[in-house]
């Protein structure tokens, strides 16, 4: 534990002065091209803001209106019947559509049943091994302008519904009920 | 796809509304994520400027194509389109290694990154291309080895071994990563046999 700690904290500041130490021995002008790449940075920002405004706003109003609160509990009986704990089951969903939501489901289901319930370890688990694919999918095709995403949305959905059905056969074989 | 799913989650969550009355919620959500979505938006900028202009210094060093070159055997089965040491595969690489370690705010820079290289390998065209398939399939479903976040809050709620699921989510999100690569590799399939290209 006490060595995945300060890896996490070193991992960044030694990447950083690797990166230009290196570029210092192969003579890159370093300032100069930090400053070129950092402007592509602000650009990037900039045009986000509309693909992000759209997305969030629809899924704020899906949340706002109950819909998602009654399509989960539609969903409940389902998970019951296969054993999966129904107060995981908002969570599953919602991971796919919102970070900052799947996030403060996980503190609450953690605060709820305890850390080392099975509810909260499965919350833990799920919640760190897949990302917000509606956000992922957002930022990186809006930054670089693509409008057509063929399968994209399809593939990271059912890689979605894939995750959280490996992590609970994981987490019950590993930790068990 | 994804204008349906856009149109569907905001209509049915205004008619829903109507029903339920929650009109009055959703009237203050629209405004509330509007701004949220950009200060996210803003807020991105001091991560986006800092990682992109340490990773130039990175590609003018060469260190982006050595670390393509080392990663080569693993990463061009994934990305067959993609030429050998193609500064694409850099950040790539540098993109997975980054969400393998949590580290998210350095993640998405070079994600972006990688995207625009393939972009231009695609000619610029504003549809999405076989790599950019794979790659955004291997993202959402990401190889974890340390959740630190999640770590973080189970230190909060005091859990007896925090870091007891590092296990678990390593080995669950690398099946779903196989998984979602195999999930990729089937609907391109699904689509040359048709004839059609992606």
């Amino acid at each position: 534990m006490a060595f995945i700690q300060i890896l996490s904290t070193w991992l960044i500041p030694i990447t950083v002065a690797f990166i230009l130490l290196y570029g210092t021995v192969k003579k890159v002008p370093t300032y100069e091209a930090f400053v070129e790449g950092g402007k592509e940075g602000i650009q990037i920002a900039f045009s986000l803001i509309p693909y992000l405004v759209g997305m969030l706003v629809s899924i704020a109003i899906f949340r706002a209106s109950g819909a998602l609160d009654y399509m989960m509990n539609g969903i409940k009986p389902l998970a019951d019947a296969i054993g999966l704990p129904a107060e995981v089951v908002p969570l599953a969903m919602i991971r796919t559509i919102s970070g900052t939501a799947a996030l403060g489901m996980t503190t609450d289901l953690i605060a709820t049943y305890g850390p080392d319930s099975f509810i909260g370890r499965l919350a833990s688990t799920i919640q760190g091994s897949t990302e917000t694919t509606l956000y992922v999918l957002t930022v990186y095709f809006g930054a670089v302008g693509i409008k057509k995403m063929g399968d994209a949305l399809k593939v990271g959905i059912l890689a979605d519904i894939l995750s959280f059905i490996v992590s609970f056969f994981i987490v019950l074989l590993v930790f068990g009920q | 796809m994804v204008n349906f799913i856009w149109v569907l989650m905001a209509l049915v969550g205004i008619i829903f509304a109507m029903f339920h009355g929650t009109m009055n919620m959703v009237n203050e959500a629209i405004f509330k994520s509007a701004k949220e979505a950009v200060t996210i938006s803003i807020g991105m900028i001091s991560i986006l400027v800092f990682w992109l202009g340490l990773m130039r210094i990175a590609e003018e060093a060469g260190l982006l194509e050595r670390l393509a070159r080392f990663c080569k055997p693993f990463v061009r089965r994934l990305f067959p389109e993609v030429p050998p040491n193609h500064p694409a595969l850099g950040y790539i690489v540098s993109n997975m290694i980054a969400n393998m370690f949590g580290l998210g705010n350095a993640a998405t820079p070079m994600g972006i990154k990688a995207m625009e290289e393939l972009k231009k390998l695609n000619g610029h065209k504003d549809e999405a291309s076989r790599s950019m398939v794979t790659f955004l399939a291997i993202n959402t479903s990401s190889i974890t080895l340390i959740p630190a976040t999640v770590i973080s809050i189970r230190m909060t709620y005091g859990s007896v071994s925090p870091g007891e699921i590092i296990g678990t989510t390593l080995v669950a999100s690398t099946i779903s990563t196989i998984g979602a690569v195999l999930i990729d590799r089937y609907y391109y399939w699904k689509h040359t046999r048709k004839g059609g290209k992606r």
